[in-house]
C-alpha cells in the first residue's frame, strides 16, 4: 500500500504546480478566454513544450508513456487553474479514443503531430435524446468506396470549434440504442458536408454543434463501443482528479475568507455554525480526493465491469461533493460569491458541468446500483 | 379542521385566476415561466396593468390603494398570480418603501410618492447593504450630515438591485455617528438623478447585470426627503423586513415550476423514452412537492392564524417561510437543470440580438442561468444563516 508518487511524478507535480501558480492567475485567464479561439494558443505550444501534450501517449506514438496516475496529477493543477485550453478534448479524450479504438499506425502516424500541439481533437458523439448515453447513435454511417459518409448531428461537443479532426460516433447496423453496430470514425473538420456553430460553454469552455451531411469519414474502429467506453471511463477519471483540484480551491477561498471578512465586529469564521460548515465541506473534499485516486487506480482496469463500478462510484461522489462544496462555497461568501469578478463562482460552475459531462451524480449512483455496488453479499 | 376555502374565496379566487391570466400579456408570462430576466418596460407595464384593476398594492392602507381583504384573500393573491406567472410588482416599491411611506411618512410626502410607486411612474431601488455592512447591517457607515435644509450624503452601497432603472433610491444613512449604532440611522429618499451620485454594474455568475454599486459624493438631498423622524430608521427598516410575511415563500412560482417541470420532462427522454416516465426523476420531484406541500400547509397556517392573532403577532411557524422556500426554488433549479441534461452547458446569453440559432430547445438555454442565479435566494434578505439566528434566538429562546 503506497498513496505516494514516484520520483517522476512528483517532479511532473511539480512542474505543472509551478505552470499553474505562474501562468494561470485568475486574471492571465481571463485574457486567454478573451483570445479568438477562447483559450491562449501560447499556452498551448507551452504545454507542448512542457511535454504535457505527450504524456498519456506511448512513446511508439511521440509520447512518454503516462498513465492515469500522471493525467490525475495534470488534471488536478488544471483544476485549480480552471484551464480553458482544449486539453481534456484533446489530449485525454481524443487521445484515449486513439489509444483504445485506433490501429496503432494510425496512432503513430496522429499522435506526434498532438503531442507537437499541431493537431486538436474533439469527440462529438451526443445527440438530441442521447443524454448520458453512449450506446444512442442514430447518426449514420454508409460505405463510399474507400471510406465512409456519415449523416447526423451531434450536440454539445466539447472544444469542436478549434479542432482540427473530429472523432463521431455513427451507427453502421442495428437500432438506435443497440450496443453493437456503433462505429468510430474521424473526420476532417473543414471536410465539405461538416457544418459547425461553436460556442461558449457556462464554465468559460467552448463547445460545438455538428451537422454533417455526406461527411466524408474514415472508420477507426467498428462495433467501437467497448473501446469508446475505456477511453470515456479514463476521461471519466481525469475529470474527477480536475473537480477535486477545483473543489480545493474553493475550500481554499472560503477558508481564507472565513478568516479575513468581519461581520458584527469580529471574523465570520469565529461563528461555530460557518466553522462547522466548513468542516463538513473539507469532509466532501476529503471523501471526492479518496475517490479520484480510486477512479484513478481503476481507470486502466481492463474487466469493464470492476472499471465502471469504481468510475461510476467516483464520478457519484464527486458530483455530489462538488455541488455541496460549491453551493456552500458561495453561500458563506455572500454576495462577493455571486460575481463573475471573484474567483470562487468560476469553480463553482466548471463544477456544475464536470457534473454534466459523462453522467452526472444521480446517472452514476443508478449505474453503480444496476451493477451490484461495490462491495460484495456476505458469503 | 377543514382545508376548504368557502364559497366566497373559491369565487375570489377564480376571480383573480382570470384576471391574471388575461389582463397580462402572455409574452411577459412567457418569460417569467422561463426564468428569462424581464426588460424594465416588462415590470412597468406588466405593474400598470395590475395598478389600474386595482390588483397593486393590496397590502397598502385602504386610503393609499391597498384593500381590505381578509389574509386568505391576500394570500389567493399572491398565490394565484404566481401560478399565472405574472411578475410580482417591483417588490422595492410595493413590499418596501411604500408600506414604510405609508406608515412613517408625512402627509406630503404619501401624496408625492404613493401613487407613483404604486404606478410605478417612479422605479425604485434599496440602498441599504453596503461593502463592510451585509449581514451586520447596522454598522453601515454611508454618512448624510445635516446642512442647513439639505444633507449632504457620502458613501457607499452594493449590491442594490437594478439601480440602472433605478430613479430614486431609498437609503440608509448614518446621521449620528455618537449613538449606538442602531440609534444613528435614517431613512433618506434620493432622486438618482441628483449630482454625485455614480453607478457601476456588478455582473453576476449567471452574467446577468442585476446588481451594482452606487457612490455617493457629496450629493445634496433636501431635508424634506427624510422619512419620519431622524434617527429613527432603523425600526422603519425592521418594519420594512418584516412587512412581507407570506409572499417571501414563493409557493405559487414553485407550483408554476413543478408543473413546467413536468412538461419538460415528458418532451426530454432518457434511455429511449421520455424522462417523466423514469422512476428515479420521478421520485426526485416527487420529494421535492412533499416538501412544497408541506410549506404550503404552513403558509396556510400562518395565513389562516394571522385572522385570530392580534396584529403585530405572529405565528411561530412564519420565520421558517423564507428559509425552507428559498431551499425549495433553489432545488428545482437544479431539477430543471437534470431535465436539460447536456444542453444546461451552452451558454447563450451572449448571443441576444444576434442571429446564432439557438443550440438545443429554447427552454434549456435559462437552466444553468437560473440555477446559478438562485444561490442568492438563500443570502439575500437576510441569509439563511441569519434566518436561524433569528429563529434560535427569537422563537426558541436560545
Ligand atoms: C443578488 C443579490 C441582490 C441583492 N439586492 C440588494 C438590494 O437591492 N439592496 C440591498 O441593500 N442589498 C441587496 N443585497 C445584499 C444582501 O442583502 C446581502 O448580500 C446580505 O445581507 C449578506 O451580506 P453580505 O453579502 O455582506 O455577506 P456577509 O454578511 O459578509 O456574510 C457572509 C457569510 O457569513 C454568514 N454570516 C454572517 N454573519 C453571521 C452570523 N452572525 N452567524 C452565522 N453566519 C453569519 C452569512 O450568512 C454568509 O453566509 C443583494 C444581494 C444579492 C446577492
Amino acid at each position: 500500500m503506497d498513496f505516494d508518487l514516484n520520483d517522476e511524478q512528483r517532479l511532473l507535480k511539480e512542474s505543472v504546480d509551478r505552470l499553474i501558480l505562474d501562468q494561470y492567475q485568475f486574471q492571465q485567464r481571463k485574457q486567454y478566454m478573451a483570445e479568438p479561439a477562447g483559450y491562449s494558443a501560447a499556452m498551448w505550444d507551452r504545454f507542448a513544450e512542457q511535454g504535457l501534450l505527450g504524456l498519456p501517449f506511448p512513446e511508439a506514438a511521440g509520447g512518454f508513456g503516462g498513465g492515469p496516475i500522471e493525467t490525475m496529477i495534470v488534471a488536478e493543477a488544471f483544476g485549480r487553474g480552471l484551464v480553458v485550453e482544449p486539453y481534456f478534448a484533446t489530449v485525454v479524450l481524443g487521445g484515449g479514443l486513439l489509444r483504445r479504438a485506433a490501429d496503432p499506425a494510425v496512432l503513430a502516424a496522429l499522435g506526434p503531430q498532438i503531442v507537437a500541439g499541431k493537431l486538436k481533437l474533439a469527440f462529438a458523439h451526443i445527440e438530441r435524446h442521447s443524454r448520458y448515453d453512449l450506446a444512442n447513435v442514430s447518426t449514420s454511417a454508409k460505405k463510399d468506396g474507400s471510406g465512409y459518409v456519415l449523416n447526423g448531428a451531434k450536440s454539445v461537443a466539447m472544444h469542436g470549434d478549434s479542432a482540427d479532426k473530429l472523432l463521431v460516433t455513427a451507427r453502421m447496423s442495428g437500432g438506435q440504442m443497440d450496443r453493437g453496430g456503433i462505429g468510430l470514425f474521424i473526420v476532417d473538420a473543414t471536410a465539405a458536408g461538416v457544418a459547425r456553430q461553436g460556442y461558449p460553454t457556462q464554465d468559460g469552455l467552448r463547445a460545438a454543434e455538428v451537422v454533417l451531411t455526406n461527411a466524408r469519414a474514415e472508420l477507426l474502429r467498428d462495433n467501437a463501443l467497448p473501446a469508446i467506453e475505456h477511453a470515456v471511463d479514463e476521461a471519466i477519471a481525469a475529470l474527477c482528479a480536475e473537480a477535486v483540484g477545483a473543489m480545493q480551491s474553493m475550500q481554499d477561498l472560503t477558508l481564507e475568507y472565513l478568516k479575513t471578512r468581519k461581520q458584527f465586529g469580529r471574523a465570520i469564521g469565529s461563528f461555530q455554525v460557518l466553522q462547522h460548515r466548513s468542516v463538513d465541506m473539507l469532509v466532501a473534499l476529503e471523501g471526492a480526493r479518496s475517490m479520484a485516486m480510486f477512479a484513478a487506480v481503476m481507470a486502466a482496469e481492463e474487466n469493464p465491469i470492476e472499471r465502471r463500478r469504481a468510475i461510476s462510484a467516483a464520478k457519484s461522489q464527486i458530483g455530489r461533493s462538488g455541488k455541496h462544496i460549491g453551493q456552500e462555497a458561495i453561500q458563506l461568501h455572500g454576495g462577493i460569491g455571486m460575481t463573475l469578478e471573484y474567483s470562487v463562482g468560476h469553480y463553482f460552475k466548471r463544477m456544475t458541468m464536470i457534473d454534466a459531462l459523462y453522467g452526472d451524480a444521480d446517472h452514476h449512483l443508478t449505474a453503480l446500483a444496476g451493477l451490484g455496488g461495490l462491495f460484495g453479499a456476505a458469503a | 379542521m377543514d382545508l376548504n376555502f368557502t364559497e366566497e374565496e373559491i369565487a375570489f379566487r377564480d376571480e383573480v385566476r382570470a384576471f391574471f391570466r388575461s389582463a397580462i400579456p402572455d409574452s411577459i408570462r412567457a418569460k417569467v415561466a422561463e426564468g428569462e430576466g424581464l426588460t424594465r418596460d416588462d415590470m412597468i407595464q406588466s405593474q400598470r396593468i395590475l395598478n389600474k384593476y386595482g390588483y397593486c398594492t393590496p397590502n397598502w392602507p385602504v386610503a393609499w390603494g391597498g384593500k381590505d381583504w381578509t389574509p386568505v384573500q391576500v394570500y389567493l393573491y399572491q398565490d394565484e398570480m404566481q401560478l399565472a406567472n405574472v411578475p410580482s410588482p417591483i417588490a422595492f416599491n410595493v413590499s418596501m418603501v411604500g408600506p414604510v411611506i405609508a406608515q412613517f411618512g408625512s402627509e406630503e410626502m404619501k401624496k408625492r410618492f404613493l401613487p407613483a410607486t404604486a404606478n410605478a411612474d417612479i422605479f425604485w431601488c434599496q440602498g441599504f447593504s453596503e461593502p463592510g455592512s451585509g449581514s451586520d447591517l447596522a454598522s453601515l457607515r454611508t454618512r448624510a450630515e445635516r446642512k442647513g435644509d439639505k444633507y449632504v450624503v457620502n458613501g457607499q452601497k452594493i449590491w442594490t438591485t437594478l439601480a440602472q432603472y433605478g430613479e430614486w433610491i431609498f437609503c440608509l444613512v448614518r446621521t449620528n455617528t455618537e449613538a449606538k449604532q442602531q440609534e444613528g440611522i435614517s431613512f433618506l429618499l434620493i432622486d438618482m438623478k441628483t449630482p454625485g451620485i455614480t453607478v457601476r454594474p456588478i455582473i453576476t455568475i449567471d452574467g446577468g447585470r442585476e446588481v451594482n454599486e452606487v457612490f455617493f459624493d457629496n450629493v445634496e438631498v433636501p431635508v424634506e426627503n427624510l422619512v419620519g423622524q431622524e434617527n429613527k430608521g432603523w425600526d422603519y427598516a425592521k418594519f420594512l423586513l418584516g412587512n412581507e410575511r407570506t409572499g417571501i415563500a414563493r409557493v405559487g412560482n414553485s407550483k408554476a415550476k413543478v408543473a413546467r417541470i413536468k412538461e419538460l420532462a415528458a418532451i426530454e427522454q432518457s434511455g429511449g423514452r421520455p424522462l417523466i416516465q423514469d422512476p428515479k426523476f420521478r421520485e426526485k420531484l416527487a420529494a421535492i412537492e412533499i416538501e412544497l406541500k408541506a410549506l404550503e400547509m404552513t403558509q396556510l397556517r400562518v395565513v389562516a392564524d394571522e385572522r385570530k392573532l392580534e396584529k403585530g403577532r405572529q405565528n411561530p411557524a412564519s420565520s421558517i417561510l423564507k428559509l425552507k422556500g428559498s431551499v425549495i426554488q433553489q432545488q428545482l433549479t437544479e431539477l430543471v437543470m437534470e431535465v436539460v441534461g447536456p444542453y444546461a452547458m451552452p451558454y447563450q446569453r451572449e448571443f441576444d440580438g444576434r442571429n446564432e440559432p439557438v443550440v438545443g430547445p429554447e427552454y434549456a438555454t435559462e437552466a444553468a442561468p437560473m440555477y446559478f442565479n438562485y444561490r442568492k435566494v438563500s443570502i439575500y434578505g437576510g441569509s439563511n444563516e441569519i434566518q436561524r439566528n433569528i429563529i434560535a434566538k427569537a422563537i426558541l429562546g436560545l
